[in-house]
């Protein structure tokens, strides 16, 4: 039996939840609502790698030594990943209106049909 | 029934990624010290950067070429969103006005929001925060403009000239520390004159400059997206 | 066992279950909804995980920007997920 924390475990049932939406839905926005689960779930991961016990934020205040904080670097990864990350949702949602607004329908099997 | 088979076909996959991650999880301890770049980032952001807050200095001064990047990708992605919702011409479509409660207290909230927009970016080499939320933070005020009145719509000639003149600053500041002979977006403000005491407003080099610089492009940009997202071509006879 | 400690447990918990609920209703709306929520309880356990800056933008992009961005596609597209669901009395299922 494998042994992982619950922060793992969640950050995996996101990712796997996102995976399921994105490959058995067929409408375009459930999908991309799936797409947006799996990227908080890996953000998700990324942070808990880092996080130590009983230590706290990499802000270096008084009492805060280098010796009792967090790795810094995930977070520093994940915090700019959020911005972008809403900004190429954004461009996803757009194509899907552009492509509703010229085959009248978000399911992909009908888009693909129409196809030709 | 293909449906079926084709769903669980797809429920056999991602349980064996979804096994596959745990196992490989399962090697990497939880909470345990794993630092190796991240220990020396944080015995040296005090003296190398000035900055408290080691999140923040790895961002901008560590790793600041990263962060043009991201912030080119941003642009593109804001230009797209523009460029594949174009119409020659549109407008609002919203009808129903907000209700009073909505519209007067977006009037009385927007500039608090707006300064806490940029208290956030402004004291991000001080505490948690920085020009990435404190932007979205300024966003969000516009985008509670265009919930409660229907007729609103952001100063857009304003907002580009202050994005374009925000990405070509933090070129020029980078390229500033190329000029003095060193490399590019080197910080030299800092490393020159040590300017300020750490733990002050004044002090961790050119982190309040570029991360003022990220905030006015963040926030802009993402109120362009908000704006062109919200706005629908109209199918006038002229 | 107290339920102060075990507060993440819980957080958790909800999160993955609002994901299940995201994925799975058919009404668009509430799905969006539902993937706010998954980032609002994502940004507390960023909080508890000693990343307050994450915490930040998360709870400012993933719950406000990001749903409003869907919102507004929606309402240039249609709500439901499958086109026979449009007709009263079906949104009351999932």
């Amino acid at each position: 039996m494998i042994e992982i924390s619950a922060y793992y475990f969640g950050a995996i049932a996101l990712i796997m939840i996102g995976l399921y939406a994105v490959l058995v839905k067929k409408n375009l926005l459930k999908m991309l609502v799936g797409l947006s689960i799996m990227e908080t779930g890996v953000n998700l991961l990324l942070i808990s790698i880092g996080y130590i016990n009983g230590k706290s934020a990499p802000i270096l205040s008084e009492g805060i030594g280098p010796k009792q904080a967090v790795d810094p670097i995930p977070q520093a990864l994940v915090l700019t990943a959020i911005v972008i990350g809403v900004a190429t949702t954004a461009m996803a949602l757009s194509a899907a209106i552009i492509l509703y607004e010229k085959y009248g329908t978000l399911n992909i099997e009908e888009i693909r049909r129409l196809r030709g | 029934m293909v449906s079926i088979l084709k769903r669980s076909l797809a429920i056999i996959t991602i349980l064996i990624i979804g096994y596959w991650l745990a196992v490989a999880m399962s090697h990497v301890p939880f909470g345990q010290d794993k630092m190796l770049v991240g220990q020396y980032y944080l015995n040296h952001v005090k003296d190398q950067t000035g900055a408290i807050n080691a999140v923040t200095a790895i961002v901008v001064n560590y790793r600041g070429f990263d962060t043009l990047g991201e912030v080119t990708v941003l642009f593109i992605a804001s230009t797209g969103v523009g460029a594949l919702l174009w119409k020659r011409k549109r407008e609002r479509t919203a009808r129903v006005p907000g209700s009073v409660v909505l519209t007067t207290g977006t009037r009385f909230l927007f500039p608090f929001i707006v300064l806490f927009g940029a208290y956030i970016f402004i004291h991000g080499h001080l505490t948690p925060g920085g020009g990435f939320p404190g932007g979205a933070t300024i966003a969000t005020g516009f985008l509670l403009l265009y919930m409660a009145f229907t007729v609103y719509e952001i100063p857009h000639k304003g907002f580009e000239v202050t994005e374009g003149l925000v990405g070509m600053s933090y070129v020029a500041v980078g390229l500033i520390g190329l000029l003095i002979g060193s490399y590019f977006l080197y910080d030299w403000i800092w490393q020159t004159w040590h300017v300020g005491t750490v733990g002050k407003l004044f002090s961790g080099g050119f982190i309040p400059i570029i991360y003022i610089l990220i905030g006015l492009k963040v926030g802009t940009e993402l109120s362009g997206i908000i704006d062109n997202m919200l706005k629908e071509g109209v199918s006038g006879n002229d | 066992m107290n339920c102060i400690s075990c507060i993440n447990y819980i957080i958790i918990g909800i999160m993955v279950l609002s994901a299940v609920f995201a994925v799975e209703w058919r009404d668009l709306l509430a799905a969006v909804v539902g993937m706010a929520a998954v980032s609002l309880f994502a940004s507390l356990l960023f909080f508890f995980l000693q990343a307050p800056d994450v915490a930040m933008t998360e709870a400012a992009i993933g719950a406000a920007l990001s749903g409003a961005v869907f919102i507004f596609a929606i309402k240039r597209t249609r709500r439901f997920e499958t086109e026979e669901e449009e007709k009263p009395g079906w949104w009351v299922r999932w």
